[in-house]
């Protein structure tokens, strides 16, 4: 059993999210990683952007830093650079990491530094009351979008790989003990790593689309999803409304502070005035 | 008083210059983007900071560059990045976030033409006003502007030692001119380097933004010696923490203010040029205060008594000085590259005491002497500053 209370900031609940948000089902998943993977306190630094998900760090007692909004992978990158012996986690949702922080979730997943961004994705802005996001479902409804949204959504998981992260993987909070899994893989893993996970908002997203209610939310995540070889099999319609979990790419590739300390060795072994 | 050792005189520009003050302050972390006509000091700094164990990264945009510094300086590094104009604009979000969190910082600011893409490679002074006021809300600014190579590495050292001392971003306002002049110079072997003022209690009792006596909380860096703490761009009691209550968040911003207020004296410089018996004085800083210079002495030399009174600091304004100044004098000169936005502070600081006559330059070109002494001779004549 995992002792939460030993990485929680206790005195700063309650928590800010709704009834029925699925945001603490995630946070219960990153302290269930951190605490096997046996990550001393001091040795993490949790980042965040702007949105509902971007309230985490405040209830993690570790290195906290809640930023600007879409900006949060830039502050972690020079966090990370500065300390590269610091455990970097960034969390961050769909509309701030792939709308206003898109230019640098490709370039953190270009660099390939040791970063692990977990990614609620619940397919709205939450905290600003329910706009449409760049993962908001094509035809779905949102404040901003009330005669449905007529864009094309990103797949977040696909654009990360398409970046070159090393490793991404994608689950629903509908299945907590998948996901801790899949997040302590992203820790360990040297390199950009994403976990996109799948969260309902029944306060916005779910209320704009007649949803119902979280439990029939999350029920819905979880029938909706498949592994990525079943997912090959279904037809073109229903692979499209699928939410294909698992491991989606793992891959080594050289990583970036790994690459500096290189560069820096180089040129400091080299002869005096080269 | 022995002079201290310097290095043997050498030529090199003000942007290069400003490279290796940020060295000898102790810069450990660079992030930049490529724009005119500030890149050679990225250029530098790719050279030079990895040999030195340092970091140079080029970042993805202008806003990741002053997000990574943030970071970086949270981690205890000291940070710098270097901007012109529409970089600067760019900049201005995470800007107020180091204003709020208290982040020490260096931003470089290679002024050119504007508005918008304006004249990149042509001289400006038109962000004075976007260094004071650039980013939202009331928040501390410190800005700085040299005149010359040499002191472009000074005004470098000093930016970082007044970010580590005030736990403040500080701007360096070069300008075109300052940053691709080439001079001789001497910079010195030593300089004076100050640290950040780190937590005086051990993490259990460690309050990030302790409201202080100096109005400067002290600051531990994330991951060492175990002080474990929150940072947020929300605003936030003593302990770091969001918070709604009306108490804290006035304390809060009336402190972030308040702590530049306090320390004015020790942040404002400025140098005087024949200014002891002066009846007409010319404020100009940048570039402007060489042709300024020129101008006086020439004056001078025709039995005007004309001075220069040149600001170091632009911010937090020299406003007692130039007050002094204009109890003085019956006229001072603002000559700037700009629409007059330095010409207002003067103003309102003389408050009427005496005239104050702005000159202003858009089109590009740099303020010639020629032009000052014009303004000079011209003032002295409607009788500020006859030669009795």
């Amino acid at each position: 059993m995992t002792d939460y209370a030993k990485y929680l900031r206790l005195d700063k609940f309650p928590l800010i999210w709704c009834p029925g948000c699925g945001d603490g089902i995630v946070l219960k998943a990153i302290l269930r990683a951190v605490d096997r993977i046996g990550l001393d306190r001091d040795e993490i630094c949790m980042v965040s952007g702007i949105g509902c998900s971007s309230r985490t760090p405040g209830y993690v007692d570790v290195n906290t830093l809640h930023t600007t909004h879409g900006r949060a992978l830039t502050f972690a990158t020079g966090v990370k650079m500065t300390r590269p012996d610091l455990t970097v986690i960034v969390v961050t949702g769909d509309g701030d990491a792939t709308a206003i922080g898109g230019n640098h979730f490709i370039h953190a997943a270009r660099r390939n530094i040791d970063i692990t961004v977990i990614l609620y994705n619940n397919w709205i802005y939450g905290m600003t009351g329910g706009q449409v996001s760049p993962a908001t479902p094509s035809g779905d409804r949102a404040s901003t979008a009330p005669y449905g949204s007529i864009e094309p959504n990103f797949d977040i998981a696909a654009l990360a790989a398409g970046a070159g992260a090393c490793f991404v993987a994608r689950e629903t909070v509908a299945k907590p003990l998948l996901l801790d899994k899949l997040i302590e893989r992203a820790i360990r893993k040297k390199g950009f790593s994403l976990v996109e996970v799948m969260t309902p908002c029944p306060t916005t997203y779910g209320r704009l689309n007649r949803k119902g209610d979280a439990v029939q939310m999350t029920a819905y995540l979880k029938e909706h999803s498949t592994s990525k070889a079943k997912a090959e099999t279904l037809s073109g319609e229903e692979r499209g409304r699928a939410i294909v979990t698992g491991v989606l790419v793992d891959m080594d590739k050289p990583e970036y502070t790994e690459q500096y300390a290189r560069l820096v060795e180089r040129l400091r072994g080299a002869p005096a005035g080269a | 008083m022995s002079e201290p050792s310097r290095s043997p005189v050498r030529v090199m520009s003000g942007n290069e210059a400003c490279a290796h003050g940020a060295l000898a302050a102790g810069l450990r972390f660079f992030a930049g983007y490529p724009i005119t006509p500030s890149s050679e000091i990225a250029e530098e700094l790719a050279v030079r900071l990895p040999k030195l164990g340092g970091v140079f990264m080029q970042m993805e945009d202008e806003i990741a560059a002053m997000g990574a510094v943030v970071g970086a300086s949270l981690a205890g590094a000291k940070a710098m990045t270097a901007t012109s104009g529409p970089g600067f604009s760019l900049k201005q979000e995470n800007i107020g976030f180091a204003c709020m969190a208290e982040v020490p910082c260096v931003i470089v600011d290679v002024q050119r033409g504007g508005p918008s893409t304006g004249l990149p490679t042509m001289p400006s002074q038109g962000d004075v006003m976007q260094a004071r006021w650039g980013t939202h809300g009331d928040h501390p600014m410190i800005a700085l502007a040299p005149f010359s190579v040499a002191e472009t590495f000074d005004l470098t050292v000093r930016a970082f030692n007044l970010a580590e001392a005030y736990r403040t971003p500080v701007v360096l306002l070069l300008d075109e001119i300052i940053g691709h002049v080439n001079e001789k110079v001497q910079l010195p072997d030593r300089v004076e380097v100050v640290e950040r003022k780190g937590p005086d209690t051990p993490p259990d009792g460690y309050v990030p933004y302790r409201h202080t006596e100096d109005g400067v909380p002290p600051m531990a860096a994330f991951g060492r010696d175990g002080y474990r703490f929150h940072v947020t761009g929300l605003s936030h009691d003593e302990t770091g923490f969001p918070t709604n209550d009306p108490v804290e968040i006035d304390r809060l911003n009336r402190r972030l203010n308040g702590k530049l207020e306090r320390h004015r004296d020790r942040i404002v410089e400025v140098a005087r040029h024949a200014c002891a018996d002066a009846e007409l004085a010319v404020f100009a800083y940048g570039s402007v205060a060489r042709a300024a210079r020129q101008a006086v002495d020439e004056a001078r030399a025709k039995g005007i008594r004309a001075g220069l009174l040149r600001p170091r600091t632009l911010w937090p304004f020299p406003d007692a000085e130039v007050r002094e100044l204009g109890r003085r004098v019956a006229t001072i000169l603002v000559p700037e590259m700009n629409l007059g936005q330095m010409a207002h502070e003067v103003e309102w600081a003389v408050g009427g005491a005496c005239r104050v006559v702005p000159f202003s330059r858009v089109d590009g070109l740099p303020v010639r002497p020629g032009q000052i002494l014009e303004l000079v001779e011209r003032a002295a004549r409607a009788g500020a500053g006859v030669p009795a």
